[in-house]
């Protein structure tokens, strides 16, 4: 059963060093493509570390590993993504005029994979 | 055949560099002490973990110096194709930027001059309503040497600058000591403002955690609050913060001596955009009529600061700019490159030391795998991949001198480690500009 939630892409520290090190090393793909999510939300979807989970909104869909947020970075209903390349996927073309699309408060589904 | 084969000079011997430049975050450090050995970075004292990645990581690699569809070219041929490609299209684009040196921006600002097109940058997915903010209500504004040596109240909203401008604390925000701060952090109140209760929530003093998607809700509470004018309990409903713990923020506010809003992406990229962070601007404006108060972006890439402020003396405006009927217009939304793509508007691309391919809606993607392309990048990205013509050119600040803006839009000199045996985006446009001005006048 999909549950709703609001996606955060941003900058982690790790994505930034990786970065440097090159978009194609593993690091930065498995930086990228890893999907945060606080303790209380993956206990109630029965997720645990390194478990697939299918991500999805009116623009596009991924499926990504999932790992617990640490401590209580993330409120309950919030997930977090690093920005690159799967976090573009569910970014919508439209900026309402200001040239930038809605890229941070995404709204998706979510469900184990 | 790649040029990386060719011979560079190795001494053996350990050269410093003190005093270099990091230009990977808006930071832009400038007490960085480098050490190199043969054509390397082995130690980069100062520099921060993304600023040690940055200097530690960009060394020669072995790729063609320029390709056409992938296929190693010279140099000139891959010139005189670039040269074609901008010149026969109608509605060229030309994008990114925002990690080259200002002399090099300026050289881009150039082409597009000459061929008619459409300059934009990073900024317009990054800060870009910051700038519309800017002309809506004004900035009040300050440099990072006013923050560190007179700021006693610092909030931070929408930004982590714990994991994206690390020595930002350090240097100027939190730590120092500055003239009218001798106990320096002793001497500051910090606040965060923000969806996650991040890295940098554990550097201050005190944390308000916002629902998302309410900072302009709460931006107009405050602001009411600073005017004295009745705000409605229900405000905790939608921000998730209780009123009195933002009257208790606005008192703080006020007694300050010079309070500083810095504010991140957690605004502009979120619903709201600009009229968020215009309402932040004008919070800090309001707080004016009681203490000295301003407010800052802050920028990321190392200079996007620049891209604005080049943009802007070459053109009027800030990013986003046409010049396809002979002189400037500005419009977001109309001329921003993540626009003009995903509408299928754009049919050549000129892009510097940015990779749209990775970062771009879908719409926007496919319609540049589309386009002929002309892409400048040290390294390889899903953007250079996919290139017309790609040239593989010199990092700035590593290989190359020049100029970028600090997030204050204090200029920089940059002072480089080591030569590379690849051009600089700066010299690889010149060469464009020149091509397309030697067609253009034989063409009379």
């Amino acid at each position: 059963m999909a549950e709703e939630f609001i996606l955060i892409p941003g900058r982690t520290s790790k994505q930034g060093t990786t970065l440097n090190e090159g978009k194609y090393t593993d690091d930065y793909l498995e930086e990228i493509s890893t999907l945060q999510i606080c303790e209380e939300d993956m206990q109630r979807l029965g997720l645990k570390e390194g478990d697939h989970v299918r991500m999805w909104n009116a623009i596009g869909e991924v499926t990504v590993p999932c790992k617990a947020s640490k401590g209580d970075e993330l409120p309950p209903g919030i997930l977090f993504i690093s920005y690159g390349m799967w976090s573009s996927v569910l970014m919508g073309a439209d900026t309402q005029g200001s040239g930038m699309p809605d890229s941070k408060g995404l709204d998706v589904f979510l469900e184990p994979a | 055949m790649s040029i990386a084969e060719a011979p560079v000079t190795e001494t053996g011997e350990l050269k410093i560099v003190k005093d270099a430049t990091c230009t990977f975050c808006g930071c832009v450090c400038d007490d960085m002490e480098l050490t190199v050995e043969a054509n390397k970075i082995t130690k980069a004292k100062n520099a921060c973990v993304l600023g040690k990645a940055w200097f530690f990581n960009h060394h020669i690699e072995d790729r063609p110096e320029a390709t056409i569809e992938g296929r190693p070219v010279t140099f000139d041929e891959a010139v005189d194709r670039a040269a074609e490609i901008l010149m026969s299209a109608t509605f060229p684009i030309t994008y990114g930027l925002s990690d080259t040196t200002s002399e090099a921006q300026r050289a881009a600002i150039a082409i597009t001059d000459w061929i008619g097109g459409t300059i934009d940058t990073t900024t317009s997915v990054c800060h870009g309503p910051s700038g519309m903010a800017f002309q809506g209500v004004g900035e009040v504004t300050c440099s990072l040497g006013e923050i560190k040596n007179r700021a006693d109240f610092v909030l931070f909203w929408g930004c982590n600058p714990a994991e994206g401008h690390p020595r930002h604390f350090t240097r100027y925000s939190l730590m120092p000591k500055g003239q009218f701060l001798p106990n320096g952090r002793k001497d500051r109140t910090a606040v965060l403002i923000d969806v996650r209760k991040t890295k940098t929530a554990k550097a201050m003093d005190y944390f308000l955690q916002l629902k998302p998607r309410s900072d302009f809700e709460l931006a107009w509470a405050l602001r009411g609050i600073v005017a004295g004018a009745p705000v409605d309990p229900n405000i905790e409903e939608v921000t998730g913060i209780p009123l009195d713990m933002l009257e208790d923020l606005v008192g703080r506010m006020k007694q300050a001596k010079f309070g500083v809003i810095l504010f991140g992406m957690g605004l502009t990229m979120t619903r709201g955009k600009h009229i968020n962070t215009e309402a932040v601007l004008a919070l800090a404006r309001d707080l004016n009529k009681f203490t000295r108060f301003a407010a800052k972006p802050m920028r990321g890439h190392g200079n996007v600061t620049g891209a604005d402020n080049i943009v802007s003396w070459t053109t009027g405006y800030p990013f986003g700019v046409n010049l396809n009927r002979g002189y400037p217009r500005f419009n977001p939304g109309e001329f921003t490159t993540s626009d003009t793509l995903a509408r299928g508007e754009a049919d050549a691309a000129l892009i510097v030391a940015s990779d749209p391919m990775s970062n771009f809606s879908n719409p926007a993607r496919e319609h540049l795998s589309k386009i002929p392309t002309v892409v400048l990048d040290p390294k390889l990205s899903e953007t250079a991949k996919i290139a017309t013509v790609a040239f593989t050119t010199a990092t700035y600040g590593i290989n190359t001198a020049g100029t970028v803006y600090r997030m204050d839009d204090v200029p920089i000199p940059l002072r480089p480690a080591f030569e590379s045996p690849y051009r600089s985006d700066q010299d690889v446009l010149t060469a464009i500009e020149a091509r397309i001005r030697e067609k253009q006048l034989a063409a009379g």
